[in-house]
């Protein structure tokens, strides 16, 4: 792939801040809601705060809040959520040819920041080729950053306001996708790009529709859909 | 309020760890080897394949039911998004436009 010869993208970790704020405006009212269940559930704002500093996976940390306060035993929270981000092993495989050339440590610093949203956002951006660590890093640190604080203000603000999804906030991340989504559909295999969109939604679909509640579902279609995405170029 | 207990912070360490391997393990050990080609395609589709089935979970679903009506505000909201990606390829107007219409949405309804 010529991906592979192209000289690094000068972005530095200002534009990767940049890059990032739809991101941060996502995760402001999800973190948010995160903190005002968190603290329904009996977390202190502190241990809210430590576990969107920590886990840093939104998902994950609504199920584990949940769990915790159906008191159900710690090995099992930790089982279940690394089911749930199982996921990442692909994300971070894809991430691959972009952070290569970086320094090992470089790369096992810059793999906390790597979320649904900050990898859509980063592929979208690279497009495969070379980032320097200092644009994921700017990327990844206002966008964890903007999660653990608006966690700990939805822990500290907790019963004071009202529903936050009548403001429609809880769409900013679904609708992120969705603006993703589109520039993944450009390009000269698009017709394979269209097929791999396809196929990803509908095994998506079908296994959740079959397993209710199943953890699975993301990773299984994304491999199936990858495969069938190379298939048809 | 500022408490921490200690089983607390125990569980979120694991719950961290089992995070984070799967998030650096592909990517420190991967980056040390040349990849095939036919791999570097099929990853090249692991984005898009990703957020069309993380976008048909949100949209396509609701609770654990599929639900293609116009009553599923997710899947209505997303008409609006959808049309001012096509239109302006503005990340942050996709997102404005979705917000707004599930405002709008939830007003109505």
């Amino acid at each position: 792939m010529a991906a592979q010869e192209s000289p690094l993208v000068p972005f530095s970790p200002m534009a990767g801040v940049k890059a990032g704020a739809p991101v941060m405006l996502g995760y402001l009212p999800i973190g948010f809601a995160f903190g005002v269940l968190a603290r329904a559930a009996g977390l202190s704002v502190a241990e809210t705060g430590l576990m969107s500093l920590l886990v840093y996976a939104g998902s994950s940390q609504f199920i584990g809040t949940g769990l915790l306060a159906a008191g159900v035993a710690a090995p099992s929270i930790i089982a279940t959520t690394f089911l749930v981000n199982l996921r990442h092993l692909l994300m971070s495989t894809a991430l691959v040819p972009s952070l290569r050339h970086n320094a090992p440590w470089q790369n096992t610093l810059l793999a906390y920041g790597i979320t649904d949203e900050t990898f859509a956002v980063n592929t979208a951006i690279l497009q495969g080729r070379p980032a320097t660590p200092g644009f994921i890093a700017g990327l990844h640190i206002s966008a964890h950053a903007c999660w653990v604080a608006s966690s700990v203000v939805g822990a500290l603000a907790g019963q004071l306001v009202g529903d936050t999804n009548a403001l429609g906030l809880d769409f900013a991340l679904p609708a992120m996708f969705v603006g993703l989504l589109m520039p993944n559909l450009r390009g000269e295999d698009r017709k394979a790009r269209y097929g791999a969109a396809a196929v990803a939604a509908l095994v998506a679909v079908a296994i959740i529709v079959a397993f209710p509640g199943t953890s699975w579902s993301i990773i299984i279609a994304t491999i199936i859909a990858a495969t069938v995405g190379v298939l048809l170029v | 309020m500022m408490t921490v207990r200690p089983a607390i912070l125990a569980l979120f360490l694991g719950m961290a760890l089992v995070t984070y391997l799967p998030r650096m393990a592909p990517l420190v050990i991967l980056s040390r080897f040349e990849l095939p080609p036919l791999l570097l395609r099929w990853l090249s589709f692991v984005p898009v394949s990703v957020l069309s089935a993380l976008l048909a979970k949100e949209l396509f679903i609701n609770g654990s039911r599929l639900d293609l009506s116009l009553g599923h505000p997710q899947l209505l909201a997303a008409i609006p998004a959808f049309l001012v990606a096509i239109k302006t390829r503005s990340l942050m107007g996709t997102v404005v436009a979705g917000i707004a219409a599930m405002a709008l949405i939830r007003l109505i309804a």
